[in-house]
């Protein structure tokens, strides 16, 4: 924002965006009917799920242990179609 | 300095004089030679701008996006089928509130395919948000791009302007402009001071995703920003009067209308054959007038009403059709007509489309079928040709 002392400036217009991180406020979980769950049984801790997540929302806690997070997880299933183990079933959502 | 150059010159110096940081374009009939004479001043080192050569009219309208996002000036220039080819753009420059000045040179649009002037291209982007300036002359239109940066970058409007000069009528004729000096233009146009920029160290986002809460928030300030660009389209003109000393009106313009019965609407560069056509109509004894419609986004319409207040009748002439409705401007001069106590029967004529010539056998034929009552007509029709479809 480079204002001149002179004349003071307008507020920027509506749509763009001054702040960064503004989309954090913006939670897509809701937009989903599936959800990932995970079976522990199966999993090896390959990080498949972690890369190939869109939304970065599968984190990875310790070795054989993810954490979908369900405030942005729009349960669009490519965890589960990726995961060479199976170990991730997408169940309906019931909120 | 009062030069004898080509259309397309006075508009190369004129972006030169404006010291846009980038310039990026795609070349194409009629609009070449405006943006080799830009490469030459470039290469040269006339022009201290970087000019950027682009696979595309989308990309050149993109490397512009960018520029005036990052804060620098920029200027691009094409017509036709490369206006079609960027309008994405065009779009989302004017919605990210860009103020940047591209040249529209008016070329028909394809198919078939014509390199030849009418208005089609510039009246398809019309709803982008782009304010849209139609010149007349090359003076004219050498100072309207000092003016359109100077409109673009008010903080009040922070939108793009696009100069609408008809091609090959414009571009390709050489007529005497006077240029001015760089210290003249340099008083007129400070450097381009942004509002915001990208910029690391401060970030921010330019159209970002808007859901249904917020779109149409912001739409409407574009709307609202718009319509109060006419105070500074008209501002701009003054100054630049006070500036440069010439003068074309401001929005719109009015010749011979003071007591005018009949009052023929256009823009561009058919006004000037209507000028010469409307003093030998009042040889004859007619009471015609001419209003030049200068601004045609944001649409003047409370100085239309104005304007238009004594005529009796009002034919409005335009190189542009909305294929499956009628004449574009004669739809909105309509509009802006309508409601009062009083309102002029309004006549739209189409002509002079794909580069065909409006004469004073055109402009007679539109009188005479204006004051039959025909309300929507194509006119300099060849009978022959249409007769054998």
């Amino acid at each position: 924002m480079t204002a001149t002392a002179k004349k003071p400036r307008r507020k920027p217009p509506l749509g763009i965006i001054t702040r960064p991180g503004s989309s954090l406020r913006n939670k897509t979980g809701p937009w989903g009917i599936l959800r990932p769950v995970f079976d522990w049984e199966k999993c090896t801790g390959c990080n498949t799920c972690e890369t190939i997540c869109p939304e970065g929302c599968v984190r990875h806690l310790e070795k054989k242990q993810y954490e979908a997070d369900y405030e942005y997880c729009k349960g669009c299933g490519m965890c589960a179609a990726a995961c060479p183990f199976g170990a991730i079933a997408m169940r309906e959502e019931h909120r | 300095m009062r030069k004898m150059i080509e259309g397309s010159r006075a508009v190369a110096e004129a972006v030169g004089l404006c010291r846009p940081g980038v310039i990026s374009a795609y070349p194409i009939t009629p609009q070449t030679h405006i943006v080799e004479e830009l490469s030459q001043m470039v290469a040269d080192g006339e022009t201290d701008a970087e000019y950027v050569r682009v696979e595309s009219e989308h990309s050149a309208a993109s490397v512009c996006l960018g520029a005036v996002a990052a804060g620098t000036r920029a200027y691009s220039a094409t017509t036709s089928q490369g206006m079609m080819l960027m309008a994405e753009v065009l779009y989302n420059i004017a919605g990210m509130r860009l103020p940047m000045v591209i040249t529209g040179v008016n070329r028909a649009l394809s198919a078939p395919l014509s390199i030849w002037n009418d208005q089609q291209d510039t009246m398809a982007i019309r709803d982008s948000g782009w304010i849209q300036l139609y010149a007349e002359n090359n003076q004219e239109v050498l100072d309207m791009h000092i003016q359109a940066y100077k409109i673009a970058e008010d903080d009040r409007v922070l939108l793009p302007v696009m100069v609408c000069m008809d091609g090959f009528v414009l571009t390709h004729t050489y007529e005497t402009v006077d240029v001015p000096t760089q210290e003249q233009v340099d008083a007129f146009l400070p450097p381009y001071d942004p509002l915001y920029k990208l910029d690391p160290a401060d970030p921010y986002t330019l159209g970002a995703f808007a859901g249904p809460e917020m779109y149409q928030e912001v739409r409407y300030q574009i709307q609202q920003d718009a319509l109060g660009a006419k105070e500074v389209v008209k501002e701009v003109a003054r100054d630049f009067q006070a500036a440069f000393g010439r003068w074309y009106g401001d929005v719109l313009d009015t010749y011979r209308c003071e007591d005018a019965e009949t009052i023929y609407v256009a823009m561009g560069s058919v006004i000037g054959t209507m000028k010469d056509w409307c003093d030998a109509r009042r040889e004859e004894g007619g009471k015609a007038g001419v209003l030049k419609l200068r601004c045609f986004r944001p649409f003047p319409q409370d100085e239309l009403r104005a304007a238009l207040a004594r005529a009796k009748r009002v034919v409005v002439l335009e190189k542009a059709i909305t294929v499956g409705g009628h004449g574009i401007l004669a739809a909105e001069v309509r509009a802006a007509l309508y409601g009062q106590r009083e309102t002029p029967p309004v006549h739209g004529a189409v002509a002079g489309l794909g580069g065909r010539d409006i004469t004073f056998e055109t402009l007679d034929e539109v009188r005479h079928r204006a004051e039959a009552g025909e309300a929507d007509f194509f006119a300099g029709l060849r009978r022959a040709v249409v007769e054998a479809m």
